[in-house]
């Protein structure tokens, strides 16, 4: 599962990069949404997303790119979103309505926890759509248990306490993936500091799917200089961390 | 009997004094909008904060350390040639006198120092052995500094390279009391961006890190807990108003950046509905977008840093950026206890410019020999204005949130720019 910023490398790269990322084998997609200020994020994404900020790259912007290429792509569409843009811009009934007749499938918000996601819960079931709520390494055994019995779509399991970005380490997420498998039937996927194919093959021994994040993301920021187009790039990029996989991403 | 049962019936209100809930609601504002990963430390914090609040060996010994080492209670003083001055061209009757309560004396030079004692020990209670903390000013800095070196705890502060900038003497002092001072380039590199890489660095520490919030932002407990460590400053000025004018001041005034100072000395007069209560933000340059920071003065609702408040943001929810001559008061956010004081009436919010701000710490200096903090300068510059309008025999407090020694380098660039 790639994680692209919209609206980086360029304003307008998102289309080309969900056929690419499809192409190259990619089943669900995360779209970040730029924030001026994402706590959650490492260096990488920050900086993606400020570039795209200043670029001009709008939420409104980001559902038009997504409904013009949504006939294109059968992957699954999943936008992550900080709660402060959602209730800026008029609150979870409204913004999960706009990103689902756009097409998007699912959400997650980073910054979000249980205990505030009543409303965003509530939005995507009328809307039809899915809300992954995040599990840490951080999670108490119990509240694990309420967070992955309330997600649809998937339970988005951090592979690492702190930020997202790039590590040279594996991170080991036998644990936790249990205890949520315990907790639901619902797909459990990884993401956080996934840098290389040998993370994606370790990780995927326990998880339905393995999100990569910053690795994808500083390597669409430095094509400038090769020519090579975002929508090859991100079909390469994906085979590229998907091999040694067994089936999809 | 009859009328216990009826007491027992009709609840009475809740005050206005009575909150956050459980939850960490101020009315609508407030919660806990963080990663997953930090929801574990702020439920120890709300916990070690629980077993505490009822701990009389804790305010013991806070309590001491506030008067030994801090030098509490700091005085409440009569402004008399300030007061004179904001009386000349006012009409005959009107006049009030300012007053000043004197944190710019509490150890460090502001009342920043209350709130990382507080914090400070509770670090210890959770056996976390190294805090962070966000500065603008610098005062939130020293002051963690200062508890940081008191209480043996390593220390990391995030600083805008702006601030750094124009704050340089607290950066100094900062590294002389053993801190590592981080300078943030990110953003608009002031404030904002140095409570995110606070919060970014608590991501990947928390299991041995402790992030000393400077003000009453951040997600629930924070705006709660520095709260009450900041009350102490109104608590006292509450005792010292009923010995030294006989009654309660008829307008309490302080500034308003996140709004620690101004929570501080407004939480105990909160129900007492006769006093009015005014926080002054930054209104910069103008009232233009960028140009002030004044959230609940010209801001919307919305999420920054953990809390729902008053934020000033641009049309696509993005945080806007923001301006003022005073480190401590440029931030685009403020804590959801006042959006919910501003919201129910109980506090007006009001602005002074920079020029207003510069105005006014000349003032103080030459007239009180005190040398007030710029952010300070907001609040003064308001309680002026409003001096002019309330009848002579009228208190105004300002609360003196901090002394200006930082901002002497800074006020003398900004006056040579001046036509």
């Amino acid at each position: 599962m790639p994680f692209l910023v919209a609206g980086d490398p360029a304003v307008d790269s998102l289309p080309g990069a969900l056929k690419g990322c499809e192409r190259g084998g990619a089943s669900v997609i995360e779209v970040g949404i730029p924030f001026s200020d994402p706590i959650a994020d490492g260096p990488v994404i920050a900086a993606a997303m400020h570039r795209a900020l200043q670029r001009g790259v709008t939420p409104a912007m980001v559902f038009e790119q997504i409904a013009g290429v949504r006939a294109e792509i059968r992957a699954a569409i999943v936008v992550m979103v900080s709660v402060s843009i959602v209730t800026r811009l008029g609150g979870g009934v409204r913004f999960v309505r706009q990103a689902a007749e756009a097409g998007v499938d699912g959400f997650i918000f980073p910054d979000a926890p249980l205990e505030e996601s009543e409303q965003l819960l509530g939005a995507a079931r009328d809307a039809g759509v899915a809300v992954s709520l995040l599990v840490s390494p951080t999670t108490r055994p119990e509240r694990l248990v309420q967070i992955a019995q309330a997600c649809t779509g998937f339970v988005y399991v951090l592979a690492r306490a702190g930020l997202t970005g790039e590590r040279s380490d594996a991170p080991s997420v036998g644990g936790v993936v249990g205890a949520v498998r315990r907790a639901t039937q619902t797909p459990v996927v990884c993401g956080f500091g996934v840098s290389t194919a040998d993370h994606v093959r370790e990780v995927s021994r326990y998880a339905d799917g393995v999100i990569v994040g910053s690795a994808i993301v500083r390597r669409l920021a430095e094509l400038g200089s090769t020519g090579e187009p975002v929508e090859m790039a991100c079909e390469r990029l994906v085979r590229e961390f998907a091999s040694g996989l067994g089936g999809g991403v | 009997m009859s009328t216990i049962s009826n007491d027992l019936q009709t609840p009475r209100p809740p005050l206005i004094s009575e909150v956050p809930d459980e939850r960490g609601r101020f009315g609508q504002f407030g919660g806990a909008y963080v990663p997953e990963t930090l929801v574990s430390a702020l439920e120890q914090l709300i916990d070690v904060y629980d077993r505490v609040r009822s701990d009389e060996r804790f305010w013991d010994e806070l309590r001491s350390l506030l008067t030994t080492y801090v030098g509490r209670p700091t005085p409440l003083y009569f402004a008399q040639r300030l007061t004179k001055h904001a009386r000349k061209g006012a009409d005959r009757t009107k006049g009030a006198e300012i007053w000043f309560k004197r944190e710019d004396l509490a150890h460090t030079g502001a009342h920043k120092i209350n709130n990382t004692i507080g914090q400070g020990l509770l670090t210890k209670k959770m056996g976390k052995r190294r805090i962070i903390a966000e500065t603008g000013a610098g005062q939130h800095g020293v002051a963690s500094a200062t508890a940081a070196a008191f209480l043996g705890l390593e220390c990391d502060v995030y600083m805008g390279s702006e601030d750094v900038r124009r704050q340089r003497l607290n950066v100094t002092r900062m590294k002389m009391l053993g801190a590592n001072v981080i300078e943030v380039n990110s953003g608009s590199r002031t404030l904002k961006d140095a409570t995110n890489e606070a919060m970014r660095d608590w991501m990947g520490s928390v299991e041995h890190t402790h992030y000393i919030i400077g003000s009453v932002v951040g997600p629930h407990p924070f705006p709660m807990i520095v709260r009450d460590f900041q009350s102490i400053i109104g608590r006292e000025c509450k005792g010292q108003s009923i010995r030294q004018l006989g009654k309660l001041p008829e307008a309490i005034v302080a500034c308003v950046g996140g709004g620690s100072n101004a929570a501080g000395i407004f939480y105990d007069f909160a129900d007492d509905k006769g006093v009015r209560l005014i926080g002054v933000e930054a209104g910069g340059r103008s009232r233009e977008p960028g140009q002030h920071a004044a959230p609940l003065s010209l801001g919307s609702p919305g999420i920054l840093h953990g809390s729902l408040s008053y934020v000033l943001q641009d049309a696509n929810g993005q945080t806007a950026d923001v301006h003022s001559c005073s480190a401590g008061l440029d931030y685009p956010g403020v804590g959801p206890e006042h959006a919910y004081w501003k919201d129910n009436g109980r506090v007006e919010y009001t602005t002074a410019t920079d020029d207003e701000a510069l105005d006014a710490f000349l003032l103080t200096a030459r007239t009180e020999g005190i040398i007030p903090a710029l952010e300070t300068s907001h609040a003064i510059a308001h309680a002026l204005k409003l001096a002019a309008t309330m009848p002579g025999e009228s208190r105004i407090v300002v609360n003196l949130s901090g002394r200006g020694d930082k901002d002497v380098e800074e006020v003398g660039r900004l006056l040579a720019m001046r036509p």
